[in-house]
């Protein structure tokens, strides 16, 4: 295959939007493009920045604390947040983490019962619960099983217009009830998954880039690397998540504490 | 009161034979037997206690601020082994005083878990509290960071309005909880420079203005998110520090830093050696010299207490290991690691690393830290001949190094610390220090198995 095949990724919000190591999710799209052959073009915008989202081919959001994510808010639920949307009808690649997965959605009512506007391209909404739901957690996404670590107040419910992305084996997922975890849309991906997910997770990673290449040259054929490391570090996770889980139903049959939301 | 006492130090000692060191379990039991325990004995100090907290940096600086009281013939009740929830703190004063409840010490110097400074404030005589920084860390624990500065602020708001806070002016969210307290109730310390003292890593923590929720600008960082900051909108800045460090030299591995520091007055002229390096070092130096000012200790005492100080277990310690030098360098949160970068790049020669990642619950049982290390920049500064990486997080860690294009030639992964050690020794240069750098529980962990071999102290001795 003759020529520079160049991949652009766009961080958003990298300062604002950095929760839990996120940016390792950017950091791995560009090594494994270089490992692929591939050439990455990395550009961030934050808040006011102007960003084409035309122009990409992989957008990156990470997740974020509260007052942050207010001020993200802001612009995702206008004209910035409907200009992605259009880029998403078009078919770019969209990784949302935690916060910017929820933001996504159309709305989130917070603990105190404020209803904040999303940008409406998930169909989902999200509620803030009354405690968080923390620790390791394995998901099963097309005979794949994805480590991560989760750690978010929000439950979140899908709509009829998102499926999810895949089934919790162990940990919470999107509310701790229903099975679910995450949403896909089109390219677009939101997960609770931390970890970040990305680095843990190659197969997803590869998937994205995938998409990506398949839009931009319609042609995504990736050559297997060397995963061994990230390998051992999957057996460790998924090992801790079966574990966080086997801890809660201990403490909950002592009684302390909830296990399920 | 009596039977708590005898009950808590029988506790300790037994905890002591079965070989597990500062411990909650004392403490926890004699305050079930008399629940004011610990106002009771705390309040038998003449000069009160002193209180450490915030997220970065407790340890040493409570360590230091105990050289300085020995320095001025002062001595004090300490939870140095870091026990320091309300009951790790209970146990220390089961520690320090007699079978029948009595302490002779003169003042109580606790660090304090940010979660239980309300805790403390309510039970202890509290003559001052020392807050060094709010950074991101162990967020698993807390939930999120406001979260944390609420405790902490919380824990403020129950002090007397004439018991000093010593305050950071150079970390926005510390120095903010000033304005909760009256005028006169605050001292703050921090850092005068002209320009950036450490490189700008990528995940640096931004900090809003609390009234207009805009990103502060910074005229000079310092360190981390500490610096000279203010708000574009309101012009809400950082306070002027009554005590400030107006010149800093730092140098390389193993060496600390000297510092000039000013009184705002301009009637105290100090020049500190601290042997610690890193630029957080300079600020554990001056929360402690600050706290001295308010307790009123001479000058001298701060300057000789400073300069002679060694560092807490683990945190920066030299250990010699089968005739081979080994440097100990605690890693905890990414602001730590980055500084410990810099300092390792400032050493010249490429040096063999053992990095130990434990995700144990005292270290924060999530991993994702370590993507906001700036390892990238390790690799191409620092340019290690060797690294050996192990703990029980050893593979997140190896992947990390990867990723941040590290060669696998020479990389090694050994997930078990007694086994990581002497197969990094193994393969060391002659005559070169291997640089080992664990989190909190490895850090015990290692030094556990030095000591096994006959190498170091039990840490509650160190």
């Amino acid at each position: 295959m003759a020529g520079e095949r160049r991949l652009r990724i766009l961080h958003l919000y990298p300062e604002l939007m950095n929760l839990y190591g996120d940016r390792g999710n950017v950091l791995a799209l560009t090594a494994r493009c270089r490992w692929h052959g591939l050439t990455p073009v990395v550009e961030q915008a934050g808040p006011g920045d102007a960003a084409d989202f035309g122009n990409a081919d992989i957008i990156v959001i990470g997740g974020g604390q509260d007052r942050e994510q207010r001020l993200v808010c802001r612009e995702l639920a206008g004209d910035r947040g409907k200009r992605l949307g259009e880029a998403v009808e078009d078919g770019v690649c969209v990784l949302a983490i935690c916060g910017a997965y929820q933001l996504l959605g159309r709305h989130y009512v917070t603990a105190a019962g404020e209803v904040l506007p999303g940008a409406g391209i998930l169909d989902l909404v999200t509620e803030a619960g009354p405690d968080r739901l923390v620790g390791h957690v394995a998901v099963e996404v097309d005979g794949h099983l994805l480590t991560g670590f989760e750690n978010h107040a929000g439950r979140t419910t899908l709509g009829p217009g998102a499926r999810p992305l895949g089934r919790v084996r162990w940990g919470f997922g999107n509310n701790g009830r229903d099975g679910t975890e995450g949403a896909v849309y089109r390219n677009v991906w939101g997960t609770y998954l931390h970890g970040p997910v990305l680095p843990a997770n190659p197969w997803l990673t590869d998937r994205l880039l995938a998409l990506a290449l398949e839009r931009r040259y319609g042609e995504a054929a990736l050559e297997r690397l060397d995963d061994r490391l990230e390998a051992a570090a999957r057996r460790v996770a998924l090992r801790e998540s079966r574990r966080d889980a086997a801890r809660r139903m201990a403490s909950a049959w002592r009684g302390r504490k909830r296990w399920t939301a | 009161m009596r039977s708590a006492v005898v009950v808590g130090k029988l506790l300790i000692r037994l905890c002591r034979v079965l070989g597990f060191g500062g411990s909650n379990l004392p403490g926890r039991v004699a305050r079930r037997l008399c629940p004011d325990l610990l106002a009771r004995l705390a309040g038998q100090c003449p000069r009160g206690a002193v209180l450490v907290t915030g997220t970065n940096g407790k340890t040493t600086t409570a360590r230091m601020i105990a050289g300085i009281l020995g320095r001025a013939g002062l001595t004090a009740v300490h939870n140095r082994t870091g026990a320091n929830l309300i009951t790790g703190i209970t146990s220390t004063y089961l520690e320090a005083c007699d079978w029948s409840g009595g302490v002779r010490q003169d003042i109580g110097l606790l660090e304090v878990d940010e979660a239980s400074v309300a805790a403390a404030v309510r039970e202890l005589p509290v003559r001052a509290v020392v807050l060094t920084n709010f950074f991101r860390d162990q967020l698993d624990r807390f939930g999120e960071l406001e979260h944390t500065v609420g405790l902490v602020g919380k824990g403020l708001g129950l002090l007397p309005p004439d018991v000093p806070a010593v305050l950071n002016a150079d970390d926005p969210l510390v120095a903010g909880l000033a304005r909760a307290r009256g005028e006169g109730a605050t001292v703050f310390y921090g850092i005068e420079a002209e320009s950036d003292l450490s490189e700008p890593h990528p995940a640096r923590e931004v900090r809003y203005c609390s009234r207009c929720e805009l990103p502060y600008r910074y005229r000079v960082v310092t360190y981390g998110h500490l610096g000279d900051y203010h708000c574009p909108d309101c012009g809400e800045r950082r306070p002027r520090p009554e005590l400030a460090a107006t010149g800093i030299w730092q140098g390389g591995p193993g060496q600390g830093s000297r510092l000039a520091v000013r009184s705002a007055s301009g009637e105290l002229e100090l020049e500190l050696e601290v042997p610690l390096p890193g630029m957080y070092n300079v600020y554990n130096a001056l929360a402690a010299a600050a706290c001295a000012g308010v307790l009123g200790l001479p000058t001298d005492a701060v300057e000789r207490g400073l300069a002679t100080f060694t560092a807490s277990f683990g945190r920066m310690e030299r250990l010699r290991v089968d005739g081979q030098e080994v440097l100990i360098i605690l890693v905890k949160n990414p602001a730590g690691f980055n500084e410990v970068i810099g300092m390792l790049a400032r050493g010249g020669v490429p040096p063999d690393l053992l990095i130990a990642i434990n995700n144990r619950y005292a270290d924060g049982t999530d991993v994702s830290w370590l993507w906001d290390v700036d390892f990238e920049r390790m690799v191409a500064t620092v340019r290690p001949r060797r690294v050996t990486v192990s703990g029980t997080r050893s593979a997140d860690m190896a992947v990390r190094l990867k990723y941040a294009g590290l060669e696998a030639s020479c990389m090694e992964v050994r997930p078990r610390l007694s086994e990581a050690l002497p197969a990094a020794l193994k393969a060391l240069p002659p005559g070169r220090p291997l640089h080992v750098l664990p989190t909190y529980t490895a850090m015990l962990e290692l030094r556990e198995g030095i000591r096994r071999a006959g190498h170091a102290r039990r840490y509650w001795e160190a």
